[in-house]
C-alpha cells in the first residue's frame, strides 16, 4: 500500500519553543492514524504543516503522494481539514457554507449545490440546512464542518481534535459519521487528547510528546505495553487478598498485585472479567465489596511511557511556550 | 487561463459570502449608515454655525469630505471579518483550500465595493435632503463617485492589512480608529485648513486626505482644486500598492489563534 502520509524528520521551531523535533509518521491510505498526545504536543503543529498552513523548518512530509512544501496546491486539492474550532461561517445557513466550500473547491455551481444537500442529509442536517450556523448546537456546527471537510471527497483527511468540548451524545454521533468514512476508503489521520477515541477509531496510534513520537502501534499493542485494562475488589476482608490473588490467578495478563487494601488484576480481555472473577471468588468464599474493570487512560498511557502525567506534560509545554 | 478563471470565481465566491453576511449582523449596517448620517447632522446642525466657510455653504463644504471619510471607513467590515475568520479558526480551512490564495481578501475587498456603493446612495440622500447641491457637470459627478469607491477600496485593503496582525476584532477596532480617525480629522473634510493653527497647517495640507477630500469638491461642488484629482487618484493607487502585498504577505502566514 502506498502512503497517504508520510513525514520524516520534521522540526517546527517558534522562536526558542521547539513545536516538533523530529517527526517520523507513516499512514497507509485507506486507514484511520491517531495522533495521541497533551495539549501542546505538537499535534497541531504537526496537522498545520500536513495541511501546508505552515513550513517546517526541517525534515519534508508528502501527502497523497506530493510534497508538503513544494507541491502545495496539489496537496490542498487532495486533503479535507475539520478542526477543533468548527470552522465554519455563522453567519451563513448550513448550505450556504457547504456550497461556499465546495464552489472553493472548484466544483461546478450545480454539483456543488447537489453535493451540499447531499452531505446535509448524511450527517443529519436536512433540516436545519436553511438555517444560519449561529442557531446551530456544538455537535451540529462540528458535523458541519466534517461535511465541509468532505466537500470534494478528499482521499485524505485531517480531524484536529475533532470531539474536543463535545457531550457524549455528539460525541459519538460524530464517531459514527467518522467510521462511515473509513469504510467508504478515505484515509484519516485524527489527533486526540483521548485514548478511547483513539482506541475505537485507529487502526494505528502514534503517541507524541513535547514534539517527539515516544510510541507507536496498534491500540492493542499500546495497551499491553501499558498494561491493559486492570481488575480492581475490594474485599471485605482486607486480610484476604492473598488468597484472592491465587483464586484469580488464571484470569490475570500479568502478574496481580495488592495496593491499597485492595486487589488489582491486569486483564488482557474486558468483557466477561467481572462475572468471571465474581464466580471464582464465590467459589473461594471470599467476600467483595466492590468490583470494577478500568481501562487505562491518556494519564496512564503517559505516566508509563515518559514517568510524567499529561497534564504536567501539558503544563510544561505552556510554561515553554511563554 | 484556467487559474485566471478560478481567481475570478474564488473571489466571486467570498465577495458574495461578505455581502449575505451583512443583512444578518445589523450592528454593521448601524455601523456604516446611521453613524455616517449622525455625523452629517451633528457637523451641519450642530458645529455647521461655528464653521466659516467663505464663499461656499457649509453643507456643500461638509457633504464631499464626511462621505470621503465614511468610504475610507467602510473597509472596516474587512477588518472585523478576517480578524473573525482568524480568531474562529475559519482562516485555516480557508488557507487548506485549494483555491485562489489572495482570493479571500480580493473577495473582501470586491464585497466591500457594493456596501461603499450602498453608503454612497444613503449619504448623498441625506446631503440631497438637507441642502446638498451637486453644482457641477454630470460627467464630473460620475467621475467624482468612481473616485470615491476606488479610495474605499484601496483603504479596505489597508482594513484588510490591519485585520490579519490585529489579535481580536476589537483590537482591529481599536487600531484602525486610532490610527485613522486623526489622520481623517487634520484635513479639510470638516473645516477650512487655514483656520487651522499656523503650526497644524503643513501637515493637514499634505495629508493625502486632504487632497482627496479636495478632489471630491472639485467633482462635485467645483471648488478649484488644482492637481488634486489626479494626486488622489496617485495617492490611491500608491495606497493600493504598498497595502495589497502587505496584506497578502501576512495572509500567506497567518494561522488560527
Amino acid at each position: 500500500m502506498p502512503a497517504a502520509v508520510e513525514t520524516t524528520r520534521l522540526h517546527k521551531r517558534y522562536g526558542s519553543v521547539e513545536a516538533l523535533r523530529g517527526v517520523d509518521l507513516f499512514v497507509e491510505t485507506g486507514s484511520v492514524f491517531g495522533l495521541l498526545g497533551p495539549n501542546g504536543a505538537g499535534k497541531t503543529t504537526t496537522i498545520r504543516i500536513l495541511t501546508t498552513l505552515l513550513v517546517p523548518d526541517e525534515g519534508t512530509a508528502r501527502v497523497a503522494g506530493y510534497d508538503v512544501v513544494h507541491d502545495a496546491a496539489r496537496v490542498r486539492e487532495r486533503i479535507g481539514l475539520a478542526g477543533q474550532y468548527a470552522a465554519v461561517d455563522e453567519n451563513l445557513t448550513g448550505v450556504e457554507n457547504l456550497e461556499m466550500v465546495g464552489r472553493l473547491y472548484h466544483l461546478g455551481r450545480g454539483q456543488a449545490r447537489e453535493r451540499a444537500r447531499e452531505l446535509l442529509s448524511s450527517f443529519d442536517l436536512s433540516d436545519a440546512g436553511g438555517r444560519l450556523v449561529r442557531t446551530y448546537s456544538g455537535g451540529m456546527r462540528r458535523r458541519l464542518d466534517l461535511a465541509a471537510a468532505l466537500a470534494a471527497r478528499p482521499p485524505v483527511l485531517f480531524l484536529d481534535e475533532p470531539t474536543t468540548g463535545l457531550d457524549i451524545r455528539s460525541r459519538i454521533d460524530l464517531w459514527e459519521a467518522i467510521e462511515a468514512l473509513v469504510s467508504a476508503g478515505t484515509t484519516v489521520l485524527l489527533t486526540t487528547q483521548d485514548l478511547d477515541e483513539a482506541d475505537r477509531l485507529a487502526d494505528r496510534i502514534a503517541v507524541i510528546d513535547q514534539g517527539r513520537v515516544i510510541a507507536e502501534g496498534t491500540p492493542n499493542e499500546l495497551k499491553a505495553r501499558i498494561g491493559g485494562e486492570r481488575l480492581e475488589i475490594h474485599l471485605c476482608d482486607g486480610g484476604r487478598g492473598e488468597e484472592a490473588i491465587g483464586a484469580l490467578a488464571s484470569l490475570a495478563s500479568d502478574q496481580p498485585f495488592l495496593e491499597d487494601g485492595s486487589v488489582r488484576v491486569p486483564v488482557s480481555e474486558r468483557r466477561g472479567t467481572i462475572a468471571n472473577a465474581v464466580r471464582r471468588l464465590d467459589d473461594a468464599g471470599i467476600a467483595i465489596d466492590d468490583i470494577s474493570v478500568s481501562t487505562p487512560t491518556l494519564d496512564d498511557v503517559f505516566l508509563t511511557l515518559t514517568g510524567r502525567a499529561a497534564e504536567e506534560a501539558a503544563e510544561e509545554a505552556e510554561v515553554q511556550a511563554q | 487561463m484556467t487559474a485566471l478563471r478560478y481567481g475570478i470565481s474564488d473571489t466571486l465566491v467570498l465577495a458574495k459570502r461578505s455581502l449575505l453576511r451583512i443583512p444578518r449582523q445589523p450592528d454593521l449596517l448601524v455601523g456604516f449608515t446611521i453613524q455616517p448620517i449622525l455625523f452629517i447632522l451633528l457637523f451641519v446642525y450642530v458645529f455647521g454655525g461655528a464653521i466659516q466657510t467663505p464663499g461656499i455653504d457649509y453643507v456643500d463644504f461638509l457633504i464631499p469630505g464626511i462621505i470621503v471619510q465614511s468610504i475610507v471607513f467602510g473597509g472596516f467590515v474587512t477588518a472585523l471579518g478576517l480578524s473573525d475568520d482568524v480568531r474562529k479558526g475559519l482562516i485555516d480551512r480557508f488557507r487548506s483550500l485549494p483555491m485562489t490564495r489572495s482570493a479571500l481578501l480580493t473577495g473582501r475587498t470586491l464585497g466591500d465595493v457594493a456596501t461603499n456603493v450602498f453608503q454612497l446612495v444613503v449619504m448623498f440622500s441625506v446631503g440631497l435632503l438637507i441642502g446638498f447641491n451637486f453644482s457641477t457637470s454630470v460627467g464630473e459627478v460620475v467621475a467624482g463617485i468612481a473616485l470615491l469607491l476606488f479610495i474605499g477600496y484601496a483603504f479596505s485593503w489597508v482594513f484588510a492589512f490591519i485585520g490579519l496582525v490585529a489579535s481580536s476584532p476589537e483590537a482591529a477596532n481599536a487600531y484602525g480608529f486610532t490610527l485613522l480617525f486623526p489622520v481623517t480629522f487634520v484635513s479639510s473634510a470638516f473645516v477650512p485648513v487655514d483656520s487651522m493653527p499656523d503650526w497644524l497647517q503643513p501637515v493637514a495640507e499634505h495629508n493625502p486626505f486632504t487632497t482627496m477630500v479636495n478632489a471630491a469638491r472639485a467633482l462635485f461642488v467645483g471648488v478649484p482644486a488644482g492637481n488634486d484629482v489626479w494626486l488622489a487618484v496617485v495617492w490611491t493607487v500608491v495606497i493600493i500598492s504598498v497595502f495589497a502585498p502587505l496584506a497578502a504577505w501576512r495572509y500567506r502566514r497567518v494561522v488560527a489563534r
